[in-house]
């Protein structure tokens, strides 16, 4: 039973960072209909940003400020420079180019910081979070960031004017268009605020599989499962996909367990419980095509 | 070819029609042709200039035929009925693996094994064709990116250990030259590789000119109206995945001939990307852009990175810019320069320059 | 006309005995790869893909290389070192080893990297017969004079590591029950393997056995498992991230076994700091070389050596990098053994001489560990101390345990 809290606890916790990076993947689509690759790799380079302006003496905090608003300009400016030319281009080839500045990230990472695991500070006091060991101070600090941030979210989108002419770009850009926004910019706009929330992603993240250019890599997909398991037009849907998937692969992994122990047979272990999980994901997804909490969208022909 | 079999029993006219249509690309055909015969000359060649054509470029140029294959496998399924995949490596890892699995276990021989591999493939493809059918876009995106990362999962799988060799891999023979032909292994595998990527791409192109591959594109442009005009689409999507899976699978299978080795390692997430880009890069519902394909991506890897040692050591840039930057600025570049992929650009560009 | 064809046919001939009296005249024998002023080595390293944190090592021993022709070479012959990307990816690696051994015709391959990669190109190496020397993997297969004459690996092999862990927990640790966490792959499964063979009939001690992938974001959940069997040693074959993680996990819900780790991870900057010091006391690892984050030995000469060599050539490498003193390490075992072949640069001999390295002092390995292989000897380093972490750095226990000879 203990193994089993655990299990769950820490799923939990894994979930934090999986909801985290699912929220800014669905940032990137309701303002374009991307899913973007990079997304992971784009977050871990703002958290080597931070990291270096903690190493020259910056404060945790401000910090943390400044690399969030760096990411904001440097989406938007990817957004101007890379993609807007590919405006008309065929969806795979922006796949591509994805691919392309996934590989220029991490490359220039490495380049620039080297391949060497480093360790990245929590902000979050040890004492005050401690809930009987069971989850760390930084996990439980994790999932209340994770949730400020989709609280922001979700009042910018309902309640300001910005938020509200970005959805309405997104879901009906020709009318929008004529109704006076600027599809442009909201665009870049969406591109500039994924690449802050990846940016909180990523130092939340570095803290618990600590900071190297690969850090992302496996943790995108989770975020990709999770944000589709919730609903990817669904901010608060795709958080709490990110929080399903981490603790059902846990789960996976402690009723693998408990098989072996009770039948002495191997069945699933920890080997299989990325595979498990998925297929689960997957069943579900086959059953409710737009997620679980996604809106359903009527193709009209 | 038993890969193609299934498609022609469900539209035989498509083969027995291609007259009509070979009329309309009379032009390209004699072309396609033309590019065999020189093929079919290349490794003679090696006769008479041994340092140009030697036994490690044709090797290359078979490494680049198998992966021709495989990105047709994909076009199939992508370029032509607009099903996304982001995991054929699966299905190229899973004909590797048959064939290896027969060959060191079963020990048939390797030119037997092509059809059973076909048909392997072409059944799993089948089978996860049926769940795809309720997802799209890029729901089926992370459906087969799932299953890109399953595969090498699979293989290391405790209870198939024994078969697949777990982590450890299976070591192969290189094919021999059949019939006592005086030829090397590597221009054998050569021309091995080249009879069944001619087989295949023939196959593929009487299926597309056909009544099966206008359905599959209709279904790719409009799955709604397709249905609307009596296709059945679901049965079309799952055979267009079985046969896509197999083509893959197919040059999964040439590989493990030709590499004489799989491993988990050699089929992992990057290998399905690799397809993907070679698939766009070379251009997306095009058969010759399967084959610029196949060559970007075995090419690609050796240019980045002398392009790499160019940049560092030619023009001196302070700054070292590794060969996986290059590769991604290189696919960047390229996605802005020529959108539609290398065979849609030199289209575009040889209509300009007729004009 | 009978003139000219003479002529023609005579000069034929006579470039024929140029040819010839040319590599007579030469000072050494040599196959393809070497002449009087160059000789060819031939280096794969992943610098692409997701594996491409290695690629520090090829750069390494690229600068290593470039130190020694600035220093006149080897024997008066310069090093051409000639390194290509295999990605990781055995299909990779066939095509680029095939290109440097028959397009570019290195004269030996040195310090390729990978176990899978490696297996790939085993084969065809002694098929061609080209030496395939001091390669990057742990595994116990590169030693084996018999089957493959022409393969030869270099660092301590993993197998007989865990052998060594399994004695020490075995003679150390009252009534243990033991618990493994392994990389689910072939490094991992080369440990464990070793491991088992080392408990012999106390392999049921083992009470829980454990996999990750390298795509795990964490291995916490491992560890839970770990300790929920209620086990009191440890062995842990972990990759320095999921090391640390492994480390600090444990530390967090109050399990403390008596916890082995693998050499791969035995670094202090990119695994015991990570994971916290405190929760690091006690940890017992092997290792073989020297740890250039540990201060102990900040003053030993071969240490400063490197140092400075690090500042001239490698200025962009890391220094608490590992990798960066391995490939330092390793290219001067090469260096010897070309060094020992003299003017005799066929590829017969420099596997002759790779296999006849007695007692070579290389730099940087801990002391009292030397080179030795032999024509039935292919194992280059057999000997690792272990050492227990206490305060901030590693401390040397016991003596060197060898299996030199074995």
């Amino acid at each position: 039973m203990e193994q089993l809290i655990q299990q769950v606890a820490s799923g939990l916790a894994n979930g934090a960072i999986y909801a985290c990076v699912a929220l800014a993947l669905v940032m990137i689509f309701v303002s374009t209909s991307h899913i973007n690759f990079a997304q992971g790799e784009m977050a871990m380079f703002s958290t080597y940003l931070s990291w270096q302006l903690i190493q020259w003496g910056v404060g945790y905090w401000p910090a943390f400020v400044i690399a969030v608003l760096v990411s904001f300009v440097g989406g938007v400016l990817i957004e101007r420079t890379i993609l807007r030319p590919l405006h008309t281009a065929p969806i795979l080839s922006v796949v591509v180019v994805f691919i392309g500045l996934l590989a220029v990230f991490n490359s220039v990472a490495g380049t620039i910081w080297s391949y060497l695991i480093k360790e990245y500070p929590s902000p979050f006091p040890k004492e005050a979070l401690d809930l009987a060991g069971l989850i760390g101070a930084h996990q439980v600090g994790v999932v209340i960031v994770t949730l400020v941030v989709l609280s922001a979210l979700y009042v910018f989108f309902r309640y300001t004017p910005l938020g509200l002419a970005m959805r309405a770009a997104a879901q009906n850009p020709v009318s929008a268009r004529l109704a006076g926004v600027r599809v442009d910019s909201m665009l870049a706009l969406g591109w500039g605020l994924a690449a802050a929330v990846g940016a909180v992603a990523g130092m939340m993240v570095a803290h618990i599989v600590y900071l190297e250019p690969n850090m992302m890599g496996g943790i995108l997909l989770y975020a990709f499962a999770g944000a589709l398991l919730g609903g990817i037009t669904n901010p608060g849907g795709a958080v709490l996909g990110g929080f399903m998937v981490g603790v059902l692969e846990n789960l996976v992994a402690f009723f693998g367990n408990v098989i072996e122990k009770q039948t002495g047979v191997y069945i699933i272990g920890n080997g299989e419980k990325l595979t498990v999980a998925l297929i689960i994901v997957i069943c579900v997804l086959t059953l409710k095509p737009s997620g679980l909490f996604g809106r359903v969208v009527v193709t009209r022909v | 070819m038993t890969t193609a079999s299934p498609a022609d029993t469900a539209a035989h006219e498509s083969v027995a029609t291609p007259v009509s249509t070979s009329v309309t690309s009379g032009a390209s055909d004699r072309w396609a042709w033309g590019l065999v015969a020189v093929g079919i000359i290349i490794p003679l060649l090696g006769y008479v200039v041994p340092d140009i054509v030697s036994d490690y470029r044709l090797f290359l140029m078979s490494t680049m035929m198998i992966y021709a294959i495989a990105v047709l496998g994909l076009n199939l399924l992508t370029g032509f009925n607009g099903q996304i995949s982001l995991g054929h490596g699966a299905f190229y890892g899973v004909g590797a693996y048959t064939a290896a699995i027969l060959m060191d276990k079963v020990g048939m021989p390797y030119w037997t094994l092509l059809p059973i591999v076909a048909v392997v493939c072409f059944v799993i493809g089948f089978l996860f064709g049926l769940p795809a059918l309720r997802l799209e876009g890029i729901y089926l995106a992370l459906a087969t990116f799932a299953l890109a990362l399953a595969v090498p999962q699979m293989l290391k799988y405790r209870w198939l250990e024994d078969l697949t060799g777990g982590v450890q891999g299976i070591v192969l023979l290189k094919p021999e030259p059949p019939f006592g032909l005086p030829l090397s292994e590597d221009q054998w595998l050569y021309y091995y590789c080249l009879i069944v990527m001619v087989i295949l791409y023939w196959a593929a192109a009487n299926l597309l000119r056909g009544r099966s591959g206008r359905a599959m594109m209709a279904i790719r442009d409009h799955s709604m109206a397709a249905s609307t005009m009596g296709i059945d689409v679901a049965r079309y999507k799952t055979i267009t995945f079985g046969i896509s899976a197999a083509y893959t699978g197919v040059a999964g299978a040439l590989s493990a001939s030709a590499i004489a080795f799989v491993a988990p390692d050699s089929f992992g997430f990057f290998l399905s990307i690799s397809l993907l880009i070679g698939l766009v890069v070379g251009g997306v519902a095009s058969l010759a852009g399967s084959v610029i394909g196949g060559i970007f991506t075995v090419l690609v890897q050796n240019s980045s990175q002398s392009l790499s040692n160019f940049v560092k050591s030619d023009l001196g840039l302070p700054f070292d810019l590794s060969p996986y930057s290059v590769y991604g600025i290189l696919l960047i570049v390229l996605m802005y320069v020529m959108p539609t992929g290398i065979a849609g650009g030199v289209a575009i560009a040889w209509r300009r320059l007729r004009r | 006309m009978s003139v000219t064809r003479r002529s023609f046919v005579g000069g034929i001939s006579a470039s024929a005995t140029v040819l010839a009296s040319g590599s007579s005249l030469a000072k050494g024998k040599y196959d393809f790869g070497a002449s009087d002023t160059e000789i060819k080595i031939g280096h794969t390293n992943p610098y692409s893909g997701p594996a491409s944190a290695y690629g520090v090592i090829g750069k390494a021993i690229e600068a290593y290389w470039k130190a020694v022709n600035d220093q006149g070479g080897i024997n008066g012959r310069k090093i051409t070192f000639i390194s290509r990307d295999d990605g990781y990816s055995p299909p990779k690696m066939v095509e680029v080893v095939r290109q440097l051994v028959e397009q570019e015709k290195v004269l030996c391959l040195f310090n390729t990297l990978g176990t899978p990669t490696n297996t790939a190109i085993h084969k065809y190496m002694n098929a061609r017969k080209v030496p395939h020397l001091f390669l990057a993997t742990g595994a116990s297969k590169w030693g084996k004079p018999k089957e493959f004459p022409w393969t030869m690996g270099w660092q301590p092999d993993y197998h007989t590591e865990g052998v060594i862990f399994a004695r020490h927990i075995l003679a150390n640790v009252k009534d243990p029950k033991i618990a493994v966490l392994m990389q689910n792959d072939d490094y991992g499964k080369d440990y464990y393997e070793g491991f088992r063979e080392g408990l012999g009939k106390s392999v049921d001690q083992i009470v829980k056995h454990v996999t990750y992938e390298v795509t795990d974001p964490t291995v916490d959940s491992q560890i839970i498992q770990l300790k929920d069997s209620g086990a009191n040693a440890f062995f842990n074959i972990t990759t320095p991230k999921f090391a640390a993680q492994a480390i600090r996990k444990a530390a967090d819900i109050g399990w403390k076994p008596a916890h082995y780790l693998n050499n791969v991870s035995a670094s202090v900057a990119a695994v015991m700091k990570p994971a916290g010091f405190e929760n690091g006391q006690g940890i017992i690892t092997a290792q073989y070389l020297k740890d250039p984050t540990d201060k102990q030995w900040d003053n030993a000469d071969d240490m400063k050596t490197w140092r400075a060599w690090m500042a001239k050539y490698n200025p962009g490498g890391n220094t608490a990098d590992g990798f960066n003193i391995f490939g330092y390490a390793v290219a001067y075992t090469m260096h010897k053994t070309l060094e020992q072949c003299g003017d005799d640069l066929t590829r017969a001999n420099v596997m002759k001489q790779a296999a006849n390295l007695k007692k070579l002092n290389v730099p940087l390995l801990l002391p009292g560990i030397t080179v030795n292989t032999s024509p039935t000897d292919f194992y280059p380093i057999q000997s690792v101390s272990l050492q227990r972490f206490k305060g901030e750095t590693w401390e040397l226990f016991g003596d060197v345990m060898s299996n030199e000879g074995a």
